[in-house]
Formats: C-alpha cells, sequence, structure tokens
C-alpha cells in the first residue's frame, strides 16, 4: 500500500509538470487583455507602462498589459518563438534591422494600414512625419508597421574643449572638411584624440548615404524588391573612409568598439567631438561633467545629390501578428490611434529624448517649450525634416540586415587594423553583403 | 557485507528512474533531436517557409567563406588549449606554494578559491574594465609607463591575449582545489624518502609528485577543455564580441551569433550538430585512451 501510494505521489508529480506546461486558454469576460511585447529598460520601460496605464485609464473594453522581453534580439526571438507555438502577442516592438524579416513573413504579421482600415480607425498616413513612416512603409506608402521609437543619428561636441583650442562653442564645424580641421585643433590642444564615432554602419555608411542623397543599395534601398543589390562602394564613401582611416593613423579619430561602445570616449572628455543617435541625448546629459552641443551630421560641400538631404531613422516600431481574434485587434487599432495622439506621442518624446512620430506632437512639444531648454532634440528632427525624403533617404530594407552590418562591422576593424585596404575593404563588404541578400531573396521569393 | 536492496517488482526501477529520464529526454534528448532535424533545412524564421537542403548546411560551414567555420575552429582549439594550460600552470604552482606549512595558510587557500563565486561574465566585465583602452587602468599604465598602446578591438593578438587572460583568471580556483587535494594525498613518506637520498625540492616535484598528481591533471585536462570550448560565452560575448573583424568568434560564440542574432537557423543547427559530436568525441576519448594510460 505504501508502495503504491509512492508510485502515485511520482506518477501526479509529473502530471503536474506536464498540466504546468501547458497553456493557458485565455477565457475572456471582462476586459479584453492585449499583450505588447518589448525591449524596453530602466526609464523607457516606465514611460511604455505609463502609455498603457493612461490608456487603460481612459476606456474600459481593453486592457494593454507590456511586457518586457529582454533586448531587441530577445525580444525578436521571443515573438517568433512565441509565435511558431501559437502563443504570440498582438504587438511586438522589433528594431529596424529586422523590418525586412518581418515584411517578409507575410503569413506573420497584419499590416497596420490594413488593421486600421479593417477596424475603422480613423488614420490618415500624412500626419506622420515623412521620414520616420517611410522607413516602415511599403514603396506604395502603406504603413506596415507604428514607428514607436525613432531616433537619428547627430554630432555632438563639447564645448568646454571647444574653447580650450581657441575655437568658437557656437559654431560647430558644418561640412566634414571643416570637421577633420577642427578634429586636429583639439587633439592639438591637448586631448586624446579628436573624435570617435558609434554605429559605423548606421552612422558612417547608411545614414552617410542618405544625407549625401547616395544608394546605399539598388531599388530604392531595397524598398522595391528583394533583388536589391549593395552600392555603397562608390568614390564617396572611398574618399570618407579613406580620410577616416588616415585620421586614425594619426590617432585623430579614435576607435572605440561597435555599437555603442564608443561613448566613453566622448563623455570622459578624451575627444571632442563624437557620432551618437540622439536616443542617447539623455545619457549624456547625466554622464557628461561638460557643457555639449548638438549639431547636424557634415557633409562633404562638393558631393553630387546636393547634400544635406536628410538622414535616417534607427530605433523600433510596432508590428502585429497574425491569428487573434477581432476583438483584440479592434482594441489594437484603438491603442495604436491612442499612441499616435499628439500628447501621447510629445509625452513619450520629452520623458525618453526618441524623435515624435507625428508633427502634430513636434509642434506641440515647441509650444511647451521644450526645446528652449533642450535644443538637441530638435537639431535632430530638423535634420530628419531637411527635404522631402528621396528613393535614397527613404530608409534601408534588406533582408539578413544583421549579417550585413555584421560583415560592415567586422570589415570596418579590418580597415582599421590594416589588414585590409580601404577600397578592397568597402568592395568586400559589398560583395559580401550581396552573397547574404541573395540567400535572402532565394528564401521568400 | 553488501547492502544492495533487490526491487521485488518488476517495473518498480523503472518508475523510479522516470522522472530523471523525463528530464533527460525533454531537456536534452529532445532539443538536440531538433537541432540535427533543423539542420537539414532553411527555413524563415517564422516557419512559413521550409526548404529541405539535405546536407546544404553543413557543406556551406566548410566551403562558404562567409561562414569562417574553419577559422573558428582553429581559433577555438588554440584558445582552450591557451585557457587550459596557463589556469592549470598557475594554479599547480599556487597550489604547490599553499601546501606549505605557512601562517595564516588556510586564509590564502581561502582567498584562492573566492574567484570561483565570481559569474564567468563578471569576470569578463571585470578585465575589460580594466583593459578598456580608453578608461582601463591597465590600459592607461601599458600605455604611459610603458609605451605599449593596448587597443584589442583592433589587435589580434591584445585580443586573444584578454579572452585567455580573463578566462584563466576565472577557472583558476577551481583548479587550485583539485590540485590542492591532490597534493594532500600524495604520501609524505615518498617525498621524506627522496629527500633523504638527496633529491632536490625540484627534482622531488618532476619525478614523484607530478606523476602521482597525473589523474588529477588529467581530469583537470579535461575539465578545463570543456571549460575553454563550451563556457567561455559570456566573457568572449561581453569582452571582444568576437572581434577584432571575426577573429576570436569561437564555435559556441558563433552558433549564437548566426542562430539567435542573424536568425540563421539551419546553419546555426548544423554548428550545434557539430559541437555535438565535438563533446561526444572530447568524452570518448577521455574514457577510452587517455585515462588508461594514467597512473592511478
Amino acid at each position: 500500500m505504501k508502495r503504491l501510494l509512492f508510485i502515485s505521489a511520482i506518477l501526479m508529480t509529473a502530471l503536474l509538470l506536464f498540466s504546468s506546461c501547458q497553456k493557458k486558454e485565455a477565457v475572456s469576460t471582462g476586459p479584453i487583455t492585449i499583450e505588447f511585447w518589448h525591449a524596453m529598460t530602466g526609464k523607457n520601460a516606465d514611460n511604455v507602462q505609463s502609455l498603457a496605464d493612461k490608456y487603460n485609464a481612459s476606456q474600459s473594453k481593453y486592457i494593454v498589459t507590456p511586457i518586457y522581453k529582454g533586448s531587441y534580439s530577445d525580444t525578436m526571438n521571443a515573438g517568433i518563438a512565441a509565435f511558431r507555438a501559437n502563443a504570440a502577442p498582438a504587438i511586438i516592438q522589433v528594431y529596424e534591422v529586422g523590418t525586412a524579416t518581418m515584411m517578409a513573413a507575410k503569413g506573420a504579421v497584419k499590416p497596420v494600414y490594413e488593421l486600421m482600415k479593417e477596424f475603422g480607425q480613423k488614420f490618415d498616413p500624412k500626419i506622420y512625419i515623412p521620414t520616420i513612416t517611410s522607413y516602415y512603409s511599403t514603396s506604395k506608402g502603406e504603413m506596415l508597421s507604428l514607428p514607436f521609437n525613432s531616433s537619428t543619428a547627430v554630432m555632438y561636441y563639447n564645448k568646454e574643449a571647444f574653447v580650450k583650442a581657441g575655437l568658437d562653442p557656437n559654431k560647430p564645424p558644418v561640412t566634414w572638411p571643416e570637421f577633420f580641421e577642427v578634429a586636429k585643433k583639439l587633439k592639438a590642444s591637448g586631448m586624446e584624440g579628436g573624435f570617435s564615432t558609434n554605429w559605423i554602419s548606421w552612422i558612417q555608411l547608411e545614414n552617410f548615404s542618405a544625407w549625401h542623397n547616395q544608394p546605399f543599395g539598388t531599388l530604392s534601398n531595397g524598398f522595391e524588391g528583394l533583388g536589391t543589390e549593395l552600392v555603397f562602394n562608390s568614390p564617396l564613401t572611398n574618399k570618407h573612409f579613406e580620410n577616416l582611416y588616415q585620421l586614425s593613423k594619426d590617432k585623430v579619430f579614435i576607435y572605440g568598439g561597435r555599437e555603442n561602445k564608443a561613448n566613453p570616449l566622448f563623455t570622459s572628455g578624451q575627444v571632442g567631438l563624437h557620432f551618437e543617435s540622439i536616443g542617447g541625448y539623455g545619457n549624456f546629459l547625466n554622464t557628461c561633467k561638460f557643457e555639449f552641443g548638438v549639431a547636424p551630421l557634415p557633409y562633404y560641400p562638393d558631393a553630387p545629390g546636393g547634400a544635406p538631404q536628410n538622414s535616417i531613422i534607427g530605433g523600433a516600431s510596432l508590428w502585429v501578428l497574425n491569428g487573434k481574434s477581432n476583438e483584440e485587434y479592434k482594441g489594437v487599432a484603438d491603442f495604436f490611434s491612442f499612441l499616435s495622439l499628439p500628447e501621447s506621442q510629445a509625452a513619450f518624446h520629452q520623458n525618453t529624448g526618441y524623435l515624435p512620430i507625428t508633427m502634430a506632437a513636434y509642434e506641440l512639444t515647441k509650444s511647451q517649450g521644450y526645446y528652449d531648454k533642450n535644443p538637441g532634440p530638435e537639431v535632430a528632427i530638423k535634420q530628419l525634416l531637411n527635404k522631402a525624403p528621396t528613393p535614397n533617404s527613404m530608409g534601408i530594407r534588406f533582408g539578413n540586415f544583421n549579417i550585413i552590418r555584421e560583415i560592415e562591422d567586422q570589415t570596418w576593424e579590418d580597415i582599421l587594423a590594416g589588414k585590409i585596404s580601404v577600397k578592397d575593404g568597402l568592395n568586400k563588404m559589398v560583395a559580401d553583403g550581396n552573397a547574404e541578400l541573395r540567400k535572402f531573396e532565394q528564401l521568400n521569393k | 557485507m553488501s547492502t544492495q536492496y533487490e526491487f521485488k517488482s518488476r517495473w518498480l526501477p523503472y518508475v523510479l528512474v522516470l522522472p530523471q529520464m523525463l528530464i533527460v529526454f525533454t531537456f536534452f534528448f529532445w532539443p538536440s533531436a531538433q537541432a540535427l532535424w533543423q539542420s537539414f533545412f532553411v527555413q524563415d524564421p517564422f516557419g512559413g517557409k521550409v526548404v529541405f537542403v539535405g546536407l546544404t548546411n553543413y557543406i556551406r560551414l566548410f566551403t562558404d567563406p562567409a561562414y569562417s567555420y574553419g577559422q573558428s575552429m582553429r581559433v577555438s582549439i588554440a584558445f582552450a588549449m591557451a585557457v587550459a594550460f596557463l589556469s592549470m600552470a598557475v594554479s599547480l604552482f599556487l597550489a604547490t606554494q599553499a601546501n606549505k606549512k605557512l601562517k595564516l595558510g588556510s586564509f590564502y587557500k581561502t582567498m584562492l578559491i573566492w574567484p570561483y563565486a565570481v559569474a564567468t561574465l563578471v569576470a569578463g566585465v571585470l578585465w575589460l574594465f580594466m583593459f578598456n583602452p580608453n578608461v582601463g587602468v591597465i590600459a592607461w599604465f601599458l600605455k604611459h609607463k610603458l609605451g605599449i598602446e593596448w587597443q584589442h578591438l583592433l589587435n589580434f593578438n591584445q585580443a586573444f591575449s584578454l579572452i585567455t587572460l580573463s578566462a584563466s583568471w576565472k577557472q583558476i580556483s577551481y583548479n587550485f582545489v583539485f590540485f590542492l587535494a591532490g597534493l594532500q594525498s600524495v604520501p609524505v613518506d615518498l617525498i621524506e624518502a627522496a629527500a633523504i637520498d638527496g633529491a632536490s625540492p625540484i627534482k622531488r616535484f618532476w619525478k614523484i609528485i607530478f606523476p602521482l598528481l597525473s589523474p588529477t591533471t588529467f581530469y583537470l585536462l579535461v575539465m578545463n577543455l570543456v571549460y575553454g570550448f563550451f563556457e567561455t560565452f559570456p566573457i568572449i560575448h561581453q569582452v571582444t564580441a568576437g572581434g577584432p573583424g571575426k577573429a576570436t568568434s569561437i564555435l559556441v560564440y558563433k552558433v549564437w551569433r548566426d542562430g539567435v542574432i542573424n536568425l540563421d537557423l539551419g546553419g546555426s543547427a548544423a554548428q550545434s550538430v557539430i559541437l555535438m559530436i565535438l563533446v561526444v568525441a572530447l568524452t570518448v576519448a577521455q574514457f577510452r585512451f587517455v585515462e588508461r594510460r594514467v597512473n592511478y
């Protein structure tokens, strides 16, 4: 008898283990819950929560629950795994490099423009800032995902270092030749180096091309089809990279690592000029012990294409996944309308440093006097609005984009280490990147 | 006297191991089988399109220069061996020193075991912080006092040394404990006899102590190689991210990068199958060939 009890105890435990693994079916009476998976941390996560709280308080039919799922890639992977297991959230935040992957997954996502039309939300794509929405739209202008947290690359400069080097702190360099001269002067004034940059691929290649109105890839940077090819190994990029390489040998340019790892160089005052996302503005306000300014990206005045054009964005957008009930979609559409309100946008913009996605939110922030105290973010917005986007400056739409950026990062390091020449390096980036594009095309034909 | 218990029921033993088997099956066999299965397909991440490609994923690993799998394999082997050698050599030295009759002997021993409590990721961060080319203490010292420009982000030798150092440091405590235990079981009369015969301390160490330690050394060698191959992921991730270029992208780092970040599920699955074979080979080698020659 005792033995029997023991065995049944084991079996019960096993059963329990199994049953707890099984998904609970959502049986909703009351308000409908809408899951929103995101990758925001710290203060930004609080802002996401407070947006959801405000929305939940504004009506009683739906409850939006933001759930943090780790880094951008973790969140995307969690979404993919959940989708394959039929347990996907309604809304998922996906970073800009995942855009083409999401687009290609036709059965998996519900385009936002369709959703809004289907569920009768007033939806006017024209209220959004064109350079931001174009990144997430088809070439016909149909919005596929809702821009959520957007940023763009800007130049930061150390005003105190400028004074020390005998430069005017209110006149940051405008063109690249000026920029290099200033950088050399800063180094000559006793700084460790002149300048550094984050995100070599995003800032010095993608934004560089858009800012100079040069194609980064064919077929409007990939917007018009999977047959796109990289073409950024142009004489202009060659010249730019050659300049960077030469200055790195003179220690005027200091390499600080991939992604945003070069920030300490600027915040510790070792370099006086730096390139970083406007999303890093708040961080710099907290960590820099000196006064700094924000300025638009420099350009080559003699370049073809009529620079400066407009810069492109980075960040993430909200995708709606397939397989949900109409009731849930109705709630998602309603929530998206709420997110696009000038008040929601302006609050998110001012609290996080990410850019507002509608013109109305920009105007509202301006009228609230926010930019008088924080001139930095407005520089970024003006840079985005500088000119109406062209096919070269709408954004970048490549499959396997993560791998392509990785190839660029790796080859860039090989260039700086002197293992490969600038010209060969750029050609290698393009050739290896194109091979990845072909793999993606083959799979998604 | 034997205390073995005989089961009266035929099936009770099976029921008793069932929970364990369930766990093994769910967490080991099932994912392994899935990896094997996925390695024969190319698929988009959402599983919308799944194309059977046979062995293409494996062939591409070794023929497609974009994967640079051979290079990754070479650097992994070099790295694992360097870590095993460095951490074992240092801990053997420390263990012989700590084994002497010392004032505060147990204090030293405790101190030497402490770093084992540090998580591998944190070990990586600590070393990265000291060697950070911009703000690191040691990097500053190297540059301003010795005139060595420390830039492991671009210099392969420096990057390799840094990951080897941090990975070895983390492992020293573990090796130290085993070596110390091994040393303490070496019979004192043997050493005394040798001393009376006039053998110098160095000779005593190499001729008597070291051979008697060989079971420990062998066990640690395998454990350290496994550690170097498979458990150093956080250090690579934190310190070099596989750079400069992809020079320090060891196999476990690469499999994660290609699968999780780059969403190349087929290629990543093929790599994990190769890693699985590697682990099996290491284990078989341990029990079949080398163990026999070790003097227990």
